[in-house]
Formats: structure tokens, sequence, C-alpha cells
């Protein structure tokens, strides 16, 4: 019998993924011994994993690309990059979670098990460019995302947002399955590697199987990051979600999603010519029509998922640029997923202060008078809402800056004033959020508790760092490409 | 099937390979020729007598009552899941205890950590099924009697989650 | 012999299929399932890949489909629930559109997939005696895919507490 050898394992590259499973499993041991207790502990604990993860990744970062594990890990700059964005956003979670959990009554302890393994899932899924990895991240990341969706049981909306998520993310899995299946027939391997060899040797149906391959994984992808028209799911469950679930989805799922999507692009771009057309007019469907749809809401929740969908647009735009001009890096990319995660979850963070006595308030109106009730959180509100315009002071505007000198300079000028224009529509909702929380009297008085220390550092952390990072934006960028 | 023809095939060594199967082929024949003449030596001789009691659902049992689109206890879809969760676990195993003995010390020394790491998250979630007494049929056994509010109408002011004490 | 053993099995799955599709009794439609579940196993030992067809009827056959049965004993304890609906134009013209979308598709498919040649990338290689036995899945599944094989079992747990998280865990 053939006794194939054994992998070498590089500690080093799987130490953040297996130090945040295993400080999951501690949380989960700690509510096993006591299921009456409070959270507190399990927090810690979470918070301790997250650093210890951190520092894992940090010691390592920048060590070249290494594979290890069977050709299975794939420790490279993008993905170690995606990783501490990934870990960043967790901590914001575990930090604004516990009052909001307590205030809708479902503090379980087991929430916090779930996100830690639900990051180890993203992580997985963007330091692999095995395509059987990309998706097995993929299932742990989304079925943790399924039950923190529904953790609100008594409610019918977070129900419905987990059921629906829960259907729709599995037929997109099927799609992502069935284009990698195509893929591993016209290769002979689950990586990715394989691809521009055999495309530049293959015949002309290997051609076909592997551009049928790829459609159907840049469907299970586009569904997963939420462009149109796969992303009917994303408002109904970035509303019913409980609010802090929805800060961590809407930022988690896109990191991991986008450094899959951006080593699929890699591989595939020798076939460019093929596919530019239909993922362009998705790039414009999705900034256009996230932006357009985003106008008309009244709850912040959907305008936050639709703002999102066409974020999702503008860093297709930069993957298209890589595609067509690969000496374009994923710096940008890398850069504006840092700022929009801060932002959005910072723009959360403000939003599950409003979650009281067990209801979830999310109206436009319900941020009226915000200003008086807790000025600090309506600051941070209007940074985090002028950095996704894209004003000059905040992150968000280099990032925009950043995604449109790739996209001019890789001849994708069409697609950089879409990009413009969408920016510009978004403002007046945005700004209507702004406006909500500062001008706007509120009709009767609305409760508000007190925020916490937690959630307060939360977004104030958030708020310097939307500010910081645009501050340092060339350190940042050279740590990034280091 | 018709491309994969492989070499064992070719070489004519298909009826060793199905000479193998006899016995399950014949099993699976015996039941299925047991279960046709079982059914249809009682359709032949046994009397016929129709009636609506006896078309029920359940002959000798309770009387369904009750339309069948109501809640029921999510109990059983529990145990269910759970089942088929460990039961995967499993199989997954199956194909190791079947080559450790025979491989190499190298391979030994590596896969038995594997095979720890695996069975701890198999182990942990165990305890975590016992401890929350997920596959308690009788919950007023297991329960604290203040967990069994939720049995008896309650008013909603008196909800209050699990896990937290104020 | 070989296209002969594969046409049968293949052919009865295929019946078994549409038995779950269209027989009106639950009942019915889950044992057709079993029947097909079953045939699927006896493929896959036609392909010798013993070890699939086994899992096949352990895991489908055995595990699943008890949830399966059990749930609809639960459901249909008021006699015969009707499964067929009610004729409507829209279903005419859904399906309609459904074929010719699927036609659409079909033809886009197939063309290029029609001039695929069978998959030369492995030439046959001679099949050891063991191949299909748990043993080289075994080696395969601990070294090369061990990493997968891992995240798998965080999967698994991950599944157990989310589903007692949603079905047990209850607001008192």
């Amino acid at each position: 019998m053939y006794y194939p050898p054994v992998p070498t394992v590089d500690p080093l590259a799987l130490g953040p993924v297996g130090i945040l499973s295993l400080f999951g499993v501690l949380g989960l041991v700690v509510e096993l011994l006591r299921p009456k207790g409070k959270n507190g502990t399990i927090m810690l604990i979470s918070l301790v994993g997250l650093a210890a993860s951190a520092i894992a990744l940090i010691s390592d970062f920048g060590a070249g690309t290494v594979r290890s594990f069977g050709q299975m890990e794939l420790h490279d700059h993008l993905g170690s990059i995606s990783e501490l964005i990934l870990l960043v956003v967790a901590t914001i979670t575990v930090l604004i979670s516990e009052p909001y959990l307590k205030e809708k009554k479902i503090a379980f302890g087991e929430f916090y098990p779930l996100l830690l393994w639900s990051t180890a899932g993203a992580m997985i899924m963007s330091t692999s460019s095995n395509l059987l990895m990309i998706f097995l991240g993929l299932e742990v990341l989304s079925i943790s995302l399924y039950v923190l969706c529904g953790i609100s049981r008594s409610e019918e909306k977070s129900e419905e947002s987990a059921a629906k998520y829960f259907l729709l993310g599995a037929f997109s899995s099927g799609f992502l399955l069935y284009g990698i299946a195509l893929i591993f027939g016209a290769t002979g391997h689950f990586d990715l590697l394989s691809v521009t060899s055999v495309w530049a040797n293959g015949s002309a149906s290997s051609h076909n199987l592997l551009l049928g391959g790829f459609g159907l994984i840049v469907v299970g992808l586009c569904f997963k990051t939420g462009m149109i028209p796969f992303h009917q799911w994303t408002p109904d469950v970035y509303q019913g979600a409980p609010t802090n679930v929805t800060a961590f989805m809407s930022a988690a799922a896109k990191v991991a999603a986008f450094a899959a999507f951006w080593r699929l692009i890699s591989a595939f771009a020798p076939s460019l010519q093929y596919w530019l057309a239909p993922l362009s007019a998705i790039a414009v469907l999705t900034i256009l029509g996230g932006n357009l749809l985003a106008l008309v809401q009244t709850d912040v929740k959907r305008i936050l998922a639709y703002s999102s969908i066409s974020h999702a647009g503008y860093i297709l735009v930069d993957l298209l640029a890589h595609a067509k001009d690969p000496s374009i890096n994923y710096v940008s990319m890398e850069f504006y997923l840092l700022s929009y995660a801060l932002m959005t979850v910072g723009a959360f963070a403000v939003l599950s202060l409003l979650a009281a006595r067990g209801k979830e308030v999310t109206k436009l109106s319900d941020l009226n008078g915000l200003w008086k009730r807790n000025p600090i959180a309506a600051v941070a509100l209007v940074a985090f809402m002028m950095s996704l315009v894209g004003l000059p002071p905040f992150a968000g505007f280099f990032g925009k800056v950043l995604i449109f000198s790739d996209a001019v300079k890789a001849g994708l000028v069409p697609l950089a004033a879409v990009l413009a224009v969408g920016s510009v529509i978004s403002a007046a909702y945005y700004l209507a959020i702004a406006k909500a929380a500062f001008v706007d009297e509120p009709n009767e008085s609305p409760v508000q508790r007190p925020a916490t220390l937690g959630p307060q550092t939360a977004f104030v952390l958030c708020m310097i760092g939307v500010i910081a990072i645009s501050v340092f934006i060339s350190p940042i960028q050279s740590f990034f490409q280091r | 099937m018709i491309v994969g023809k492989t070499l064992r095939e070719e070489q004519g060594m298909m009826p060793k390979v199905f000479g193998q199967y006899v016995g399950i082929l014949a099993m699976l024949l015996i039941a299925v020729i047991i279960g046709a003449v079982m059914v249809t030596g009682s359709w032949l001789f046994g009397p016929k007598k129709v009636s609506s009691y006896k078309n029920a659902a359940y002959e000798c049992g309770v009387e369904p009552v009750g339309n069948a689109r109501e809640r029921f206890p999510i109990k059983f879809y529990l145990v269910g899941i759970l089942f088929i969760l460990f039961d995967i676990e499993v199989i997954f195993l199956w194909s190791w205890i079947s080559i450790f003995k025979h491989a190499t010390p190298a391979f030994q020394k590596f896969t038995f950590f594997e095979f720890i790491t695996y069975m701890s998250t198999w182990i942990i979630s165990y305890l975590y099924v016992i401890r929350v007494g997920a596959i308690d049929w009788d919950e007023t056994v297991s329960l604290d009697s203040s967990k069994l509010t939720h049995m008896s109408p309650i008013q909603e002011s008196e909800l209050e989650p699990i896990g937290v004490t104020n | 012999m070989n296209l002969l053993v594969f046409a049968v099995l293949a052919s009865a799955a295929v019946l078994a299929a549409l038995g779950v599709i269209l027989s009106k009794s639950a009942i019915r439609s889950a044992l057709s399932l079993v029947l097909n579940f079953m045939l699927l196993a006896i493929l896959y030992f036609t392909l010798h890949s013993e070890t699939l067809g086994v899992l096949q009827v352990v895991v489908y056959t055995g595990a699943i489909m008890v949830l399966f049965l059990f749930v609809i004993m639960l459901l249909s304890t008021q006699g015969n629930i009707n499964l067929t609906e009610s004729r409507d134009v829209k279903k005419i013209v859904g399906g309609l559109a459904g074929i010719s979308l699927a036609a659409l598709i079909g033809v886009q498919i197939y063309l290029p997939l029609a001039s695929v040649p069978a998959p030369q990338f492995h030439a046959p290689q001679p099949i050891g005696p063991s191949y299909g036995a748990p043993e080289p899945l075994g080696l395969a599944l601990f070294t090369r895919y061990g990493y997968p094989f891992e995240t798998v079992s965080l999967l698994l747990m991950i599944g157990i507490v989310g589903s007692i998280m949603l079905a047990k865990r209850r607001v008192r």
C-alpha cells in the first residue's frame, strides 16, 4: 500500500486559527461548568483569546509565503492582513455584545464561543488558496452566523433572518461546490495554483470547464459578499439579526469572502476577456442598485445593509482592476476593508445602544435626539457616516481614492466614474442618518439606556481608528506591503 | 462507470469482484422475497373488512385528534440531529482505526495528535449536550423546578433568560 | 456488462427518485428515498468505492432517513396528508418558463461540454486490491487532508452547539 508522507505543520502559521478555536472551546467549557453564571468570565476568555491570536499573528507577520499542512494552509500577506482585520472586528463585537445581549434578554454564554469559531472560520477561509479549505472555512463562518442570527428566539424577525440566511446560504454553497467540482474536473487539484498552468496549456474543453467552475464560484462568493443580483437576503438578515451579530457579519463575512475572491480572480486573470464584462455589470449594478435602494429605506439597519452592498461593489471594482493590471496589489483592497470594517462595526455599535427593554428600535426616527442623550455616540455616528460617504479627513475617503486611482490606472474609467456617482448618491442617506441623530427632535422621549463601558470603548476606538488610519495611511500601506 | 474502466475489469477480474458480494446480494434477494411473500400472502388470503377505524393511521392506540399542522415538541429533531452529527464524527474515525495498526511510526505519531484534537472537540460537545440536558426526553426529571415554569402559561413580564442573574 | 449494470442501477435509482417526488403519501416518498439511497450505494460498490457505499448506507439510509421517517410519523397522525396541490394557471406558466429556462441553460452548458473528452489527467492506474477500502481513505484523510479534517471537527462542534442553542436554550 502507498503510504503518503506525513505533512509538515507550521505551528506559527496555524497558530492564530488554532488559538482562537481553542479559546472558543475554553469559553464553552466555562459555560458548561456554570450555566447560570454571568458571562463576564467567558467574555474575558474571548478577549484574551483574540489578543493571543493577534500576538501569534503579528509575531509571524511578513514571514513570507509558506504553505504547510499538506499545502492546505497558505501563510501569506494577504491572509495575514485579513486575519488581523478579522481579529479587530471580533474584538469590537465582543466589546459591544454583553450589554446588548442582556438588554435583549438573550445573554447566552455560547454566544462568545460561536463568535470566536466564526472568526476562526473566516480566518481559515482567508488563509488558503485551496478551494476545499475555502469552502470549509466558509461553512464554519456561515453556520455559526446562521445560529447567531437566530439567537434571539422569541423575536420573529430574528428567526426569519436565521431561516432566510440559512436557506439561501445553503443554496449558494451548492453553487460554490458545483464550481469547485468543475475546477477539480479540469485541473485534478483543489488548489487555485494549478488553474493558471492548466489554463495556459489546456485544451479548449478544459477552458470551458474552468470558466464554468469560475462562474459558479463567483455566484457563491457574490452571494456571500452581497452583490446585486445575489443580494436579496442582505437587508432582511441584517435587519432581523441581533445588532451585534449584524456588526460582526457585515464586516467579517466580507473580509473573508473578498480574500478568497481576490485569490480566485488572481488565478483566473489570464481568462479575463471572458468574464470582465459580466463582472463589471455586477459591479455597476451593485454600486448603483445598493445606493439607490438605500435611499428609500426608513430603518437604519436596512440602510446600512444596502450601504454594505454598495461597498461590496466598490471593492469588486478594485478586484477587477487587479485582474486587468496585476501590478495593482491587494493593499488598496485591504485598506478599504479595514476602513469599512471600522466604520460599519462602529455604526452598528452605536445602533446597538438603541435596543431597550428587549426590543429592537432601529427606525430612523429612533435616532432623534441622540445628540442630547449621548453626545459621544452621536459624534461617533456622524464620523462613521462621513467616513462611509467618503469625506476627506476620514478613512473612507482614502479607501475610495485608492480604489478610484487603481481603476483609472487599470483603464477601467467607466467603473471609476460609477464609483464616484455612487458615492455622491450615498451622501444623501448617510447624511439623513447624521441629521436624524443631530438635528431632529424626538416626538416622545425614547428610552435610552446609558452606554456602558464596553460599547463606549468600542465606538470610541472605531472613531479613533477611522481617523487614525487616514492619518497614518502611508505607514499602514507599507506595513501591508512588507 | 463508462469512462473509468479499471484495469481490474479489463483483466477479466470482474466476476471475482462480484463474487465477494454474492452473499450480500443473496441476502438482499431473500429479504425482498420474504417481504413480498408476506405482503402478497396477507393480501391474498387475509379477510378484507375495511372500516374507517382500520384505515386510521394507528389502528390500535390513541385515536388521532386534532389538526396535524400544529406545533409539537422539537425534542425529536434535536435528538435526531445530534445523533446524525455524532454518527458522522464516528464515521471519520473508522478509516483511521482500520489503518492505524499497520501504518508507519511517523504516521502513527502524527495522526495520534490529530485524533486527540478531534476527539477533544467530540468529548466537549458531548459533555455540553449532557450538561444542558439536550437529550433529556422527560424534562420534569432533570430540570430543576424553577426551569419548569415554561410548562405553565406565564406572563410575558416573567420572561427571563437563562444565564442571567440580576 | 459494465454498461448494463450501470444502466439497470441508474435507471432504477432514477425511478426511485421520481417516486420520491411523485407519490402522494409522504411515507411512500420517504421509502422511495431509502430505495434510491440503497441503489446509489450499490452503484458506488460497482465503482469499487466500497467505503463510500458503506458510508452511504450508514449515514444516509441509516441516520438521515430515520430522522425523515420519524418526523413524517409525527406529522401524519391525521390519516393521509394530501400532498397534491390544486391546479393553477400559474403552475402551467411557471412550469413552461422553468422548462424553457432549463433548456436555455442546458444548451449553453451542453454545447461547450459536449466537446469535453473524458478526463485524461490521470492515466488509468492499476488499482490495488485495497482500492476503495477504508485504509487508503484513512491514509489520505489523516495526512494530506489533515487540515480539512480538523476543520470538519470544528464544524461538527459548531453544529452541535448551534442546534442546541436554537432548539433548547429557551427563555424561561
